[in-house]
């Protein structure tokens, strides 16, 4: 992949295309203003701050001694259940494909993480992939001792590559912040690159489903026009500014400082693995592929939603 | 956090050895467990090592262990290689012809995770404590009730009752 090569070179983060050239063209579209001087400014500020893709900064032993912290997080605040972790490949790489919910506090993320560790190990490479700005976010800087990578094809395929399990939220932003009454529903916003990646690095597609994460706060609008009008798609690659009704914030618009997650019931499905060429034969079409997974997905999601007595309480 | 639970059995200490000793059992004893399977080349002994998994709150937590004490028939112990750190053991002691005290022990814990794994440890201690519990209490029904059938089938036998009850052994 050529892309691969370009990542490689200067670029920070390992990414692609136009991204890359955010600092050496004004893309941003808001011309020579001082607003657009000063946007300019803090988006450079954001892409220094993104640390470069290293795999090698994950670390085991710090995972480790965080295990507790998550488990009671997770035992107690969500009531956690992850189902069908034996489905997931014993070793080898594995792209791990979820369903993303509950604004930025994502906590069938810390779920699934906690899990992933205790059942396989701290020992077994894990990886995550997430938004720029989350690994920028002072204070997060942790994040990336946990596996956590920013999200890139480039930074994916690393570590595919290196033999590891890697877990990524194709509806990433756009998924997470979508209005409360769709939560239960799988929304990827149409991308497909992570089935491109699957195929090119020939690895098994696990698909992990989770209900629960989106009855954390009251989710209202995405504020995809709001974050169009001040120009953050272009800046930050954010689409969306998300409006929700949050503890301790009452109204919260962005969600960037977080906020405390309603103690609602969180409950995860690993499915069987999914060998794309043995299942779509050996040229397969990726939007079959995608369909299918979102199908699948969906379907799980609904019987998860059918096990559900109340919101929140589970 | 460390947990035990113990039990008197109505059966001879081999009988009882025999059971906790075989990896291919455990799932139909052992509370909580998850996963109990043979890695490796042997299969019981020391030095063998299987990958189990223990069911404690919203996680299954485990790895690989390694049988690091092998004295058949009283004792048998097993510390992690890889995964949550633990050590545990099966203790068992003969008290009568047939009667013998089975008692296990895990201790486990995250030794660098300060106050919240000072916390979780006092969380997870009951839940592991009755698992232990239900585990010694599953292995004594299924260590007296096999023994029944066998006494039974043996007395069938003896009365020249035809065989192929598929009971006995």
């Amino acid at each position: 992949m050529a892309d691969a090569g370009v990542a490689d070179s200067a670029h920070r983060n390992g990414h692609v295309g136009s991204d890359a050239a955010h600092g050496e063209r004004d893309d941003t579209g808001l011309g020579p203003s001082l607003l657009g001087r000063a946007a300019r400014g803090v988006a450079r500020q954001v892409q220094s701050r993104i640390p470069r893709a290293d795999l090698d900064e994950r670390d085991p032993d710090f995972i480790r001694e965080r295990l507790p912290l998550m488990w009671l997080a997770a035992s107690l605040w969500y009531r956690a259940e992850v189902r069908g972790l034996g489905n997931i490949p014993d070793d080898g790489p594995v792209l791990m494909v979820g369903n993303h919910s509950g604004g930025n506090m994502t906590p069938d993320t810390v779920v699934f993480t906690l899990a992933f560790n205790t059942y396989f190990g701290v020992e077994r490479p894990f990886y995550q992939l997430a938004h720029n700005l989350v690994l920028s976010m002072p204070g997060l800087g942790s994040l990336r001792r946990f596996g956590t990578v920013a999200a890139s094809p480039a930074n994916a395929r690393k570590a595919l590559q290196a033999g590891a399990a890697l877990l990524v939220y194709p509806g990433g932003d756009y998924e997470v912040h979508r209005p409360f009454w769709q939560r239960n529903r799988v929304d990827f916003d149409g991308r497909k690159g992570f089935i491109r990646l699957a195929l090119q690095e020939n690895v098994p597609i696990v698909p992990v489903v989770s209900i629960g994460g989106h009855e954390t706060a009251l989710f209202l609008t995405r504020g995809e026009g709001l974050a169009r009008l001040l120009a953050l798609d272009r800046v930050f690659r954010l689409k969306v500014l998300p409006i929700s009704l949050s503890l301790p914030w009452g109204v919260n618009v962005g969600d960037m400082l977080g906020h405390i997650p309603l103690p609602a019931k969180i409950t995860v499905e690993t499915l069987p693995p999914i060998h794309l060429k043995d299942e779509f034969g050996p040229d397969p079409d990726v939007d079959e592929i995608y369909d299918h997974l979102i199908r699948l997905m969906q379907e799980t999601l609904d019987a998860l939603a059918e096990e559900r007595r109340l919101p929140v309480i589970g | 956090m460390r947990a035990t639970a113990a039990a008197a059995i109505s059966a001879p200490i081999e009988t009882v050895w025999d059971v906790v000793s075989d990896p291919g059992r455990a799932l139909s004893f052992m509370s909580g467990v998850t996963r109990w399977e043979i890695e490796g080349e042997e299969r019981v002994g020391l030095g063998a090592r299987y990958r189990m998994l223990l069911r404690v709150g919203s996680a299954e937590v485990g790895g690989l262990i390694e049988i690091v004490e092998w004295d058949p028939p009283k004792e048998l112990a097993w510390t992690s290689i890889t995964g949550v750190d633990q050590r545990g053991r099966w203790r068992l002691r003969s008290v009568a012809a047939n009667r013998t005290t089975a008692e296990i022990r895990l201790a486990a814990g995250v030794p660098g995770a300060g106050v919240s794994g000072w916390i979780a440890e006092r969380i997870a201690q009951p839940i592991v404590s009755s698992h232990l519990r239900n585990t010694v209490e599953q292995l004594t029904r299924l260590v007296e009730h096999e023994r029944m059938r066998e006494q039974a089938a043996a007395r069938r036998s003896a009365r020249g009752a035809p065989a192929g009850t598929g009971l006995a052994g």
